[in-house]
């Protein structure tokens, strides 16, 4: 990971005390503990935990300690600073790292960065800061870089170094997600970026201050480079008092426990993180092969201002493969992902391990003892030169969520599988909703103040349908289990918006048998802004939150925005205005605004000016489907129809179910009719579908003759040229030359 | 509720109304939150055998609906509840079921509203029909010409004999 920035150190620094263990330096310990691992497949080497069998007690005890430091520092710093997307939706988390950088535990919050931090923490190590900058009580660090140590440039760092009677017994490591991080385009997760050096505000992995104290000048950088510099510098603060928080619960453990005790414990309790996965595994999954692809769509032809190479559409997949090995071995391949890009969705590896973590710790390992044990015991494929590990320095990752959502979906479903199979089907999960709408954008507030916005009621979507029942409605995020839509009063104050309406997004959800969590939908008026541009930010053209056993995918979003509106003539005459769109068949806000209305799939756009009184939609997600919705409890499709969830033409269409209104005006659904007209259907079933070896035949040959878009045809050649593997697949599926590519002139379509 | 080892153990009511959704969310969150019941597989093999109306002896639920079993002359097949077979277990079952793409705005438009579904030049549904009850198995969403997907392939044999100590039947 460092080999592309030039080694720091420099020889004549080596007059200094290393501040490892037992006389070695950090880099020295990093290596021996690596090459004890490969030799034994041991953490440190470790066949047997003496502290944890002989004092179990104990050893529960220390861990107790430790995580309740660490969720006693999130919690406490979160309420006496931080931005409001990190104290009202608590976009924050807190971890301790042994000296070479692996985690030992995590407070709650957004767990994704366990291992990132840990990358972070090993790129100062690899490259000698022990010698230059040089590593001292009281430093502070920070890190914003994915192909350091993180998922995207807004997710920030900041490490504190714990020392012990001249020795580092550890690293403190705390993460916001910032408000604004200065990128070509406002907000937190910028499309606008084509390469990094447009990202915004970079720090690589820096010293930031001494003896406790942030240094004068990078605060000033930063109150530069960022377009929210108060909320920059509150959340700057909550790290940091959280990093101290930590720092004092260690130091107070170890006067308790003893160091000696304290350095046995923080190896065994990763060690043991290993195990457990392992065990895990074997206990609730199914030994195999899962294979869960899903796809990309990024939207930018036609925009103005880019460069030809970056005004495209792109299809890209992400075929995630996981296989389980005879030892528990869990290993995750994404061969045959497509290249990177001239845009901000490029994922680095780090930023992949973050989204691994953030899901095993939702499946496998839901509990609080998660380190990077954990990581020891799987393995992963990520391409090079593709979304999941572009390598080249200049590709842009500050949108890297992007991909990353849909790319991971498989992993859920894939587990589910296994989880199914092996009987545990309270775990079963269909696919989470994606996190979009991501409502984005910046200028001036309605006090006048420089702002960037994303407003993180995208932290609240639909879950994937169980096995068992209806996922969560408007929930959580796939990247943070707590999440929340937040308090729209809050917003009103923060952003220069007022709210028309807030409610459940019908038909938002993905239906099946259980139904995914419906998402919900925010209709806002821009209000009392001088300057303003906004854009959104999804998926138009593709089904990110595929369905299992038979569900359908979770809708596609779609945009609904109006300019130069009548809304505050409508205001002055008190007319009635527009609170929601439950169908866009039947718009009302087609109905009850006039101006000029953006209203199309164009997801995912570049900002674009808008002034008060202009109206902005935003719809979340909802999550996927499972099992056959013909086999769905009447008494859930009444529970649809007269909670909003569904339109009744759908439960009529896709339930197959028989509604009515009874004088109460409550949706009622006819049992028997409909089991009649679901056996309707099923005959309709058998009339219009074909046997699928029979459907392969004339399949093949629109393959052969490229009938499809341009997109789609680049799409398989790019995996193709990326892939042997993944190329001979496609290939002697469809019993193709060895030699086949696609044409990719643009009217081969 | 605990077994002989310590850990959790369901009686079968429990774990029959489990698998129907009819156990509140209190009783679903006690049993999620708590160690997993290592008696559980062999339990739903149980129930699921009991409730399908055919004989074979059921090694694997592959999917809902579906089970790998086994059959009297000793080959493993891909079966649906209803009977029918979809062939060789290592085989892709879809690839005997029925199919039908939604390919059309038109065909989109039947199960999401207008602009709620993808692009169908990007992203098509493939709905998969058991030839026999017509249930829908699966739903893939995938681009135009993407080859089937096979979901899930077991390693049945590590699976028994390593992971549940004992011999595949």
């Amino acid at each position: 990971m460092s080999d592309y920035l030039p080694k720091q150190c420099g020889e004549t620094l080596r007059d200094h005390k290393p501040i490892g263990w037992d006389g070695r330096t950090l880099k020295e310990m990093l290596e021996e503990s690596e090459r004890l691992f490969s030799e034994t497949g041991h953490y440190w080497g470790l066949r047997t935990l003496p502290l944890k069998t002989n004092e179990p007690i104990r050893y529960e005890k220390i861990f107790a300690k430790l995580r309740g430091g660490l969720v006693n520092a999130r919690e406490t710093a979160m309420n006496i600073s931080a931005s409001p997307i990190v104290s009202e939706i608590g976009e924050l988390c807190f971890a301790f790292y042994t000296p070479e950088g692996d985690s030992v535990a995590l407070s709650t919050g957004i767990i994704v960065h366990v291992h990132t931090m840990s990358d972070a923490i090993k790129f100062m190590v690899r490259n000698d800061y022990e010698f230059n900058p040089r590593i001292r009580p009281g430093d502070i660090f920070s890190n914003n870089i994915p192909k350091i140590g993180d998922v995207h440039n807004s997710d920030v760092q900041t490490f504190v170094p714990i020392f012990w009677e001249g020795e580092l017994v550890g690293w403190a490591g705390g993460v916001t997600h910032v408000t604004d991080i200065g990128a070509s385009t406002p907000g937190n997760v910028p499309v606008g970026p084509i390469s990094s050096y447009e990202d915004g505000l970079a720090l690589t992995a820096n010293k930031i201050g001494e003896n406790d104290v942030v240094f004068r000048d990078h605060e000033i950088r930063c109150e530069h480079g960022v377009r929210t510099p108060m909320f920059w510098k509150l959340d700057e603060r909550t790290r940091i008092a959280g990093c101290h928080m930590i720092r004092d619960a260690v130091e107070r453990i170890i006067r308790e426990e003893g160091i000696d005790t304290f350095k046995q414990f923080i190896r065994e309790a990763i060690e043991e993180g290993r195990r457990t996965f392992i065990q895990r595994i074997k206990e609730t999954t199914v030994p195999g092969r899962y294979f869960c692809p899903n796809f990309v769509d990024l939207t930018f032809k036609g925009e103005r201002g880019l460069p030809d190479y970056a005004a495209i559409d792109t299809l890209s997949q992400a075929p995630l493969e996981l296989t389980i090995g005879p030892g528990g071995e869990f290993h995750l391949s994404f061969d045959g992902t497509n290249k990177w890009g001239f845009h901000s969705f490029n994922c680095p590896p780090s930023a992949m391990q973050g989204a691994i973590w953030v899901l095993l710790t939702q499946t496998v390992i839901p509990n609080d003892k998660v380190n990077d044990g954990a990581y020891l015991a799987t393995t992963h494929e990520f391409p090079p030169f593709t979304l999941v590990n572009p390598v080249v320095k200049e590709a842009a990752t500050g949108a890297a969520w992007g991909t990353l959502i849909p790319a991971f979906t498989g992993l859920v479903r894939a587990l589910s599988r296994a989880f199914y199979a092996r009987g545990y089907v309270e775990e079963v999960l269909s696919s989470y909703g994606m996190t979009m709408n991501a409502m984005q954008g910046g200028g001036k507030d309605q006090y006048g103040r420089d702002t960037g916005i994303l407003n993180f009621e995208v932290s609240c979507q639909g879950v994937g349908a169980r096995a068992i029942a209806d996922g969560a409605d408007y929930c959580a995020a796939m990247w943070n289990p707590e999440g929340n839509m937040g308090d729209a009063e809050v917003w009103e104050l923060l952003i220069p918006f007022i709210y028309l309406g807030r409610c459940v997004k019908p038909n938002s959800a993905g239906l099946g048998k259980y139904r995914g969590g419906s998402g919900y939908a925010s209709l806002y008026a821009v209000w009392k802004t001088p300057d303003l541009v906004m854009q959104n930010c999804g998926d138009g053209n593709t089904f990110p939150s595929p369905g299992i056993f038979g569900g359908y995918p979770s809708a596609s979003g779609y945009r609904h925005n109006v300019l130069n509106t009548d809304l505050l003539e409508r205001f002055a005459s008190r007319l009635p205005y527009p609170s929601r769109e439950d169908d866009p068949a039947d718009s009302e806000i087609s109905r009850l605004v006039k101006g000029d209305h953006l209203f199309d799939c164009r997801t995912l756009n570049y900002p674009y000016r808008m002034n008060h009184g202009d109206i902005y939609y935003s719809i979340y997600r909802g999550g996927g489907g499972l099992g056959d919705p013909l086999e769905r409890d009447p008494a859930l499709i009444e529970e649809d129809l007269n909670g909003d969830f569904v339109l009744p033409r759908y439960a009529e269409k896709v339930y197959g179910a028989v509604v009515s209104r009874d004088s109460s005006g409550l949706w009622r659904v006819d049992a028997s009719a409909t089991e009649k007209r679901r056996g309707e259907i099923r005959e309709e079933r058998a009339r219009r579908a074909v046997p699928v070896r029979d459907w392969l035949a004339t399949e093949r040959e629109r393959v052969l003759s490229g009938r499809m878009i341009k997109e789609v045809r680049v799409m398989y050649n790019q995996s193709m040229d990326l892939s042997t593997r993944w190329g001979k697949w496609f290939r002697e599926f469809w019993n193709l030359p060895d030699d086949f590519r696609f044409s990719e002139a643009e009217d081969e379509g | 509720m605990r077994g002989v080892s310590g850990m959790p153990s369901y009686d079968r009511e429990t774990l029959e109304m489990l698998i129907d959704g009819k156990l509140s969310w209190q009783e679903v969150r006690a049993i999620m939150g708590s160690f997993k019941d290592p008696d559980r597989f062999d339990k739903i093999i149980e129930i699921l055998q009991d409730r399908v109306e055919w004989d074979d002896r059921i090694l694997l639920p592959l999917a809902l609906h579906l089970y790998i079993v086994q059959k009297p002359d000793g080959s493993r097949v891909v079966k649906c509840d209803c009977g029918y077979e979809f062939g060789d277990w290592r085989q892709n079952w879809k690839l005997e079921a029925l199919i039908y793409v939604r390919d059309t705005e038109e065909k989109l438009q039947e199960i999401y509203p207008p602009m709620m579904h993808s692009n169908p030049e990007w992203i098509q549904l493939r709905e998969y029909y058991c030839p026999r009850c017509r249930t829908q198995l699966e739903v893939e969403a995938v681009p135009p010409g993407y080859p089937v997907i096979h979901d899930f392939q077991p390693d049945l044999e590590t699976f028994y004999q390593e992971w549940l100590g004992r011999e595949l039947p």
